[in-house]
């Protein structure tokens, strides 16, 4: 089972009222289960498509994909997707916007006991047991979030799906994420792809990157495997010579080859 | 009440000074009158609901004024006295029942709030509904849109011949008058409101793949409730103005035939009186439908 996630000759295209937009084109890309892939590249060149095809949000006009064993046909709670601006639902607190998740995939199979113990798993994973209660105006960036991540994870999703999940928070915060979700992923195996635009956090998380190119028609420029031993520290990668050379390799590839006009 | 009360900061910079003169400097009663004398400053500050309070009745009396002037010279408007000794006559036993056409005016404002609330139940009960189906598929929107268009402007008091046409009768016509003048922004708000729902939330509820009434229930709804009760203040707000205008062409037991009734009468006292009435049980209306807002807005600053 080493060919978990598939996507073949995936293509997208929009229609706009200028006539049809070519977005990604020829996508091929194959995702092993418990590995951590992170999508990079200059902002506008459809990796963030990319993740909603994966998510079935939108569906490819070209191609076909596979998770599982399974052709994606449109969004599914088999897939786990964080948002960028967290997208949680204000009028319920941490532990209900869990809990409609959990109730999604388990309520035929358990008992709400059991459902709720889930809630309070997937909340204490993400170090926000004592924050149950809280609407999420009431919580920090970071910790909502957090919530994200446990609501996507609490499904026990085949994939998890995450799309600049850290983008919107200071780096401070951002690197402490970071450091959390490398421990829940080793903790959880789980599948991972993440968009991301920060170089540095797609080397310190990912086992392989995949650099896209500028759009229109996008598609994969370069793939990266990134070979160092987990777990990782953030402190001793700032001199470990693997880590600068794919930090390097992957500048490289966004500054030199796909260098873009300032916008 | 210490009305001079001087603020710190002001307290702090002539301190700062150290000025001689202002060493005795205390916001106490005992030496208030030093500090005026001595410092050039003198800063009143009063709490702000005194300010507020004291704003309204300015308000208050400045309109009661231009109203004594008004009666004084224009003749045949009764005087402010006047009206009040007639309004405490007429709130002595606001609820008496000597005829059909003879009721105190407690019964005629609960005769016409009653009307308001039936005519706007049965537009809540179909103007919310309709509102969300206008809002969540655009072919109905579409389908809605020269209809409510067309409509919303006419004058409720233009269904009125209709009304009784249909009806046969006054009280139902009112009554329906007050149901057309309802619908229109229940469903216009109503519908914005699912309009305007984030996409991040309806992609949460596809992503998770909720059924329609799930969706319904923890996404639609709550993000709706907020622009469901505009439409409710809006609609409630024009059926009370509507209400009192339909009265007075179809008779029957209301503020707004009372109204008409008193002009009859000639007693332009009651007039008056009637005006404050509507005013103050408009007022009553719109606060509590704000406090009903305050209870069921979640707070979007997430």
């Amino acid at each position: 089972m080493s060919k978990y996630l598939q996507i073949e000759e995936v293509g997208m295209r929009f229609d706009t009222k200028k006539g049809p937009f070519v977005a990604l084109k020829n996508i091929n890309l194959q995702i092993e289960q418990g590995e951590f892939v992170s999508l990079i590249g200059h902002s506008g060149c459809g990796k963030s498509t990319l993740l909603n095809l994966i998510a079935g949000l939108t569906l490819p006009t070209a191609g076909a994909m596979v998770l599982a064993n399974r052709e994606i046909a449109g969004p599914g709670p088999d897939r786990g997707v964080v948002f960028q601006n967290h997208s949680l639902l204000p009028w319920l607190t941490c532990f209900e916007n869990v809990y409609l998740a959990v109730e999604r995939v388990f309520a035929e199979s358990e008992s709400k006991a059991k459902m709720k113990e889930r809630v309070h798993n997937a909340l204490k994973l993400v170090h926000l047991d004592h924050a149950e209660a809280k609407y999420p105006h009431e919580i920090s960036g970071g910790m909502k979030q957090r919530v994200g991540i446990a609501r996507a994870l609490s499904m026990e999703p085949k994939i998890l799906l995450l799309d600049e999940p850290f983008g919107a928070l200071d780096a401070l915060t951002r690197a402490h994420l970071q450091d959390e979700l490398m421990k829940i992923v080793a903790a959880t195996g789980s599948t991972v792809v993440m968009v991301t635009h920060d170089v540095d956090e797609a080397v310190l998380l990912s086992d392989r990157v995949v650099m896209m190119t500028n759009g229109p028609a996008a598609t994969i420029g370069e793939i990266l495997a990134i070979e160092l031993e987990r777990p990782r520290d953030r402190l001793t990668m700032v001199t470990n010579p693997e880590y600068l050379r794919c930090r390097s390799e992957i500048l490289q590839f966004l500054y030199r080859k796909q260098m873009k006009a300032a916008a | 009440m210490s009305v001079v009360n001087l603020r710190r900061e002001t307290l702090r910079e002539v301190l700062s000074e150290e000025s001689p003169a202002v060493i005795k400097v205390l916001p106490s009663d005992e030496q208030r009158e030093p500090i005026s004398e001595n410092t050039g400053y003198k800063r009143t500050h009063a709490p702000e609901w005194l300010v507020n309070v004291f704003a309204m009745v300015m308000g208050l009396s400045a309109f009661v004024g231009i109203w004594a002037a008004l009666a004084k010279f224009g003749g045949e408007l009764p005087t402010p006295t006047v009206t009040f000794e007639a309004a405490i006559k007429l709130f002595a036993d606001p609820f008496y029942y000597k005829t059909p056409n003879d009721m105190g005016i407690g019964w005629n404002v609960l005769n016409s709030l009653g009307r308001v609330g039936i005519g706007f139940g049965a537009a809540a009960l179909i103007g919310i509904p309709l509102g969300f189906v206008v809002g969540r598929f655009k072919f109905v929107s579409n389908m809605a849109a020269p209809i409510i268009n067309l409509l919303k402007p006419v004058s409720p008091l233009a269904w009125l011949p209709i009304g009784l046409l249909v009806f046969k009768a006054a009280n139902p016509a009112a009554i329906y008058v007050i149901f057309i003048c309802s619908l229109w922004p229940l469903i216009i708000n109503t519908a914005a409101g699912v309009r305007q729902i984030p996409q991040d939330y309806l992609n949460v509820a596809r992503v998770l793949n909720l059924s329609e009434w799930k969706v319904f229930k923890k996404i639609l709804f709550p993000a709706v409730v907020p622009f469901m009760i505009t439409g409710v203040r809006l609609s409630i707000g024009v059926a009370w103005l509507v209400i009192v205008a339909a009265e007075m062409l179809t008779g029957g037991v209301g503020i707004g035939f009372w109204v008409w009734d008193e002009w009859n009468n000639l007693n332009v006292a009651h007039i008056i009186i009637a005006i404050f009435v509507v005013g103050i049980v408009g007022w009553l209306l719109e606060q509590s439908l704000i406090l009903m807002a305050r209870r069921f807005s979640y707070d979007l600053k997430s």
